[in-house]
C-alpha cells in the first residue's frame, strides 16, 4: 500500500490537471504554496507538541481512495433524521465530497448560501480578499486541506443582514465499497451588524473507514453575530480532524459550541483569533464517548486588542475505554488590556479505563486583565447519589439524572430550539434518561 | 413499626454505634437528642442505608422486614424518608423534576402507574402553601443556591409530597430563624396521622416546643443511655448534658 502522504503528493498533479485555465489564478498560488508546506512538514506525529497525547499513525494506515465523486445513490428518507426537522433551514448537502443540488436549498437573494466551487468562479473578490486568511500557514494538516481546497460551503452574509433561517451545512459519505478521505472547505463571512446561524455534520452512512480533514473559516466582521454548531455524531469507523479559524472584528460576537457525541477519532482544532475591540466569544463544547473513542479539542483564543471577552466552557462524559484529549490555550498579547477571558473543563470518568488529558493554559503579557482557568476530572458525586437515592430515585436513573444534569449545561448557548431538543434527546439516549420525566 | 435491636455500627474501623435499641410505633414521635459526635446522624443514615457504614451486629426491622438487606431507594420505597442535615445541591435538576422522578420511582416500585402531572401539580401547589413557599422555588436547581432556611424547607416540601411512613428529621432546625422554624415545624405537625411516625434528631431543645415528643432518648458515645417523656428534654435544656454523661459514665 502506497503511504498516504506519496499519494497525496502525487493527487495533487493530478488534481491539477483538471483544473484547466484555472492553474494560474491567485487561489491555485495559494494552493501551490500550501502543497509545499504538506510536503515539507507531512502529518504531525507525537513528537510534534500539539500531538502528544493523540496518535494519527492509526488513522492514516487505511488505503483512502481521494477522488470524489458519489459512490452511491441515496434517498433522502434514508438521510432525513440528519437534518433538523419542523424548521425550514437552507441546506448545503455534499455527498462523497460532491455537491448534491437535489438535496440542498441555496440562495442567492439577498445572500450567498452555496458552494466554494461556484464561488470561486462567480464571487471571485470575496474568495480572493478571504480565503486562507484566516487558517494557519504552518499548520500541516490545515495546509493539506488548503492544497485542495476546491468543494464545501461558501456563506456570505452581506452587512446590515439577518439571515433568519439556520443554514446546516451536511457531508454525508456513502463508502460502502471503498475508504474514502475527504478534505471539504468551508468560506463563511458574516458582514457588519449581520447575522448567522449554521449547523456542521459530517455523516457516514455505511460502515467502512473515512478521514475527513475539513478546514472552515470564519469572518465576523463589526458589530455581527455568529453561532456555529458542530455536531460531531458519526459512525464509529469515521475520523474527523476539523480545523476552524475565526477571525473576529469589532464589536462581534461569535459561538462555536461543539457536541462530540459519536465517530472513532476526532480532533478539533479551534482558533479564534480577537482583533477588533469589544468582541465577546463563546466556545462550548460536550464530549460524551465510550467504547474505545477518542476525542480531542484543541482551542486557542488571541486576544490582540483591549476590551474583549472570552469565555469556554468544555465538558465530558467518558464511559469503558474512552479517551479525551483537552488543551485549551488563552493568549493574552501585550496590548490586550481589560482583557476578560474564562475557561474551565470538566470531566467525569466513569470507569478506569477511561482517561482524560487536560491542560488548561493561560499566556498573559498585558497586566490588566481578568483571566481564570481550571480543570476537573472526577467520578460522579456519592453524596448526591445517595440523596436521590434515599427520595427513592434508582441508582441508574440516579447517575443518569447527574450525568443529563451535568452535560445539559452546554447547551445552554444554543439558540435553535429544534437543534436543542434534538440534541436532549440524543443525551438523554445516551445516558439512558427516560425524557418522559420531562427534566 | 420501626424496631432496632442492639445495633453496632463502625466506619473504618472505628465503632460509633455500640448497642441500640429502639422501637418505634405508628402515631409516635421519638425524639433523639445528645451533645455531638455521640453517634445521632449516623443512625439516621443507617436506617436511610447510606453504604459507608458497616454494621456490624444487630437489626434494624421496619414493618417485619429486614431493613438492612434493601437498598436505599427501596427503603424510601417502603416509607421511609430522612431529611438531611445538609441537604446536597443538585444543579441542573429541578425541584419539580427532581420530586415527580421521586414520586413516581415509588409509584413504579409499588405497581401503580405515574401519578398524572395535573394532579402532581395540584399536590405540589397545596403542599407549597403549607410551608409557605413561593411557586418559582418549583423551577430552580434542587438546592442549588438556596440559603439554609430554604433548603430546610425543601426537605420538609419533599417530605410532604412524598408522604412517609416513617420520617426522620436530622437536625432540621439548624440554619432555621424562629419564623422558618415555627413553618417547617407546622408543616411537620399538620402531617402527622396515627399511621406515621416520625424521628426528630436534634441537638437543643428548642424544636421540641413545636414538634412534642412523646419519647426524648439520649444518645451518648454510641448508646440510649436514658430515656422519658417530653419533660426529659426540658430537663436537658435546662442543666446541659453533663449529669447524663456523667450517669452514664458512672454506669461503664
Amino acid at each position: 500500500m502506497e503511504d498516504l502522504k506519496e499519494k497525496l503528493l502525487s493527487s495533487f498533479i493530478a488534481f491539477e490537471s483538471t483544473l484547466n485555465g484555472q492553474a494560474k489564478s491567485p487561489i491555485h498560488k495559494v494552493r501551490t504554496k500550501a502543497i509545499e508546506v504538506f510536503e515539507e512538514k507531512g502529518f504531525p506525529t507525537k513528537r510534534n507538541e500539539e500531538w502528544k497525547y493523540t496518535n494519527l499513525k492509526p488513522i492514516l494506515k487505511h488505503d483512502y481512495k481521494l477522488l470524489s465523486h458519489p459512490e452511491s445513490e441515496i434517498e433522502f428518507k434514508d438521510v432525513k433524521r440528519y437534518f433538523l426537522h419542523d424548521t425550514d433551514t437552507y441546506k448545503i448537502v455534499f455527498v462523497d465530497g460532491v455537491f448534491s443540488s437535489w438535496m440542498s436549498r441555496t440562495t442567492h437573494d439577498g445572500y450567498d448560501i452555496c458552494t466554494f466551487a461556484s464561488a470561486i468562479e462567480k464571487y471571485t473578490h470575496i474568495v480572493n480578499k478571504y480565503f486562507n486568511k484566516a487558517a494557519s500557514q504552518e499548520d500541516s494538516l490545515t495546509a493539506l486541506n488548503t492544497a485542495f481546497a476546491r468543494e464545501g460551503a461558501f456563506i456570505n452574509v452581506p452587512d446590515n443582514t439577518i439571515v433568519e433561517k439556520p443554514i446546516e451545512v451536511v457531508f454525508f459519505s456513502t463508502n460502502s465499497d471503498t475508504e474514502m478521505m475527504t478534505m471539504p472547505r468551508n468560506l463563511v463571512v458574516v458582514g457588519k451588524n449581520s447575522q448567522a446561524q449554521i449547523i456542521e455534520r459530517h455523516q457516514s452512512l455505511h460502515g467502512n473507514n473515512v478521514l475527513t480533514n475539513v478546514v472552515t473559516e470564519i469572518f465576523a466582521e463589526e458589530s455581527s453575530h455568529v453561532s456555529y454548531y458542530k455536531v460531531q455524531n458519526d459512525e464509529y469507523t469515521a475520523s474527523l480532524i476539523d480545523n476552524t479559524y475565526v477571525d473576529q472584528k469589532e464589536k462581534s460576537n461569535c459561538t462555536v459550541d461543539t457536541f462530540s457525541l459519536g465517530g472513532k477519532f476526532t480532533r478539533n482544532n479551534l482558533n479564534f483569533n480577537l482583533t477588533g475591540e469589544h468582541c465577546e466569544c463563546h466556545l462550548d463544547g460536550i464530549t460524551i464517548i465510550e467504547d474505545d473513542q477518542l476525542v480531542d479539542h484543541h482551542t486557542r483564543i488571541d486576544h490582540k486588542v483591549p476590551n474583549c471577552q472570552s469565555n469556554e466552557l468544555y465538558k465530558g462524559i467518558y464511559d469503558d475505554k474512552a479517551k479525551g484529549v483537552f488543551n485549551g490555550m488563552v493568549m493574552v498579547h501585550p496590548d490586550a488590556q481589560k482583557t476578560n477571558a474564562f475557561q474551565q473543563n470538566n470531566n467525569i470518568l466513569l470507569t478506569d479505563t477511561a482517561s482524560i488529558d487536560t491542560k488548561p493554559q493561560l499566556e498573559i503579557y498585558a497586566d490588566d486583565v481578568k483571566c481564570s482557568h481550571g480543570c476537573t476530572v472526577g467520578q460522579l458525586d456519592d453524596d448526591a447519589l445517595f440523596y436521590m437515592r434515599s427520595r427513592g430515585i434508582a441508582e441508574k436513573e440516579a447517575k443518569a439524572m447527574l450525568m443529563y444534569a451535568f452535560s445539559n449545561d452546554a447547551l445552554k448557548n444554543v439558540r435553535i430550539a429544534s437543534l436543542r431538543s434534538k440534541l436532549n434527546l440524543v443525551f438523554a439516549k445516551k445516558l439512558g434518561v427516560d425524557l418522559d420525566f420531562g427534566l | 413499626m420501626l424496631n432496632i435491636k442492639d445495633l453496632k455500627v463502625s466506619i473504618e474501623g472505628k465503632s460509633i454505634l455500640k448497642g441500640i435499641n429502639l422501637e418505634v410505633k405508628p402515631g409516635e414521635v421519638h425524639a433523639i437528642m445528645g451533645p455531638n459526635g455521640s453517634g445521632k446522624s449516623t443512625l439516621s443514615s443507617v436506617i436511610a442505608g447510606r453504604e459507608e457504614y458497616e454494621v456490624e451486629d444487630g437489626s434494624i426491622n421496619f414493618n417485619n422486614e429486614d431493613l438492612l438487606s434493601l437498598d436505599p431507594e427501596e427503603r424510601a420505597h417502603r416509607g421511609i424518608f430522612l431529611s438531611f442535615q445538609y441537604p446536597i445541591e443538585i444543579p441542573g435538576v429541578s425541584v419539580t423534576n427532581f420530586i415527580k422522578t421521586a414520586i413516581n420511582e415509588s409509584r413504579k416500585a409499588q405497581g401503580l402507574d405515574a401519578m398524572p402531572a395535573s394532579k402532581m401539580l395540584k399536590k405540589m401547589r397545596e403542599k407549597m402553601r403549607l410551608l409557605e413557599m413561593d411557586q418559582n422555588f418549583l423551577s430552580r436547581s434542587l438546592n442549588e443556591g438556596f440559603s439554609g432556611g430554604e433548603k430546610k424547607r425543601n426537605e420538609i416540601f419533599q417530605m410532604a409530597m412524598l408522604e412517609p411512613k416513617l420520617a426522620i428529621l436530622d437536625e432540621t432546625d439548624s440554619g432555621l430563624d424562629i419564623d422558618a422554624l415555627r413553618i417547617v415545624a407546622n408543616g411537620v405537625n399538620k402531617l402527622r396521622t396515627p399511621e406515621n411516625a416520625t424521628i426528630v434528631i436534634t441537638h437543643y431543645q428548642r424544636l421540641l416546643d413545636y414538634i412534642v415528643p412523646d419519647f426524648v432518648h439520649v444518645l451518648y458515645n454510641g448508646k440510649i443511655v436514658k430515656s422519658g417523656g417530653k419533660d426529659l428534654a426540658l430537663e436537658l435544656e435546662d442543666k446541659g448534658y453533663d449529669w447524663v454523661k456523667k450517669e452514664a459514665d458512672n454506669l461503664v
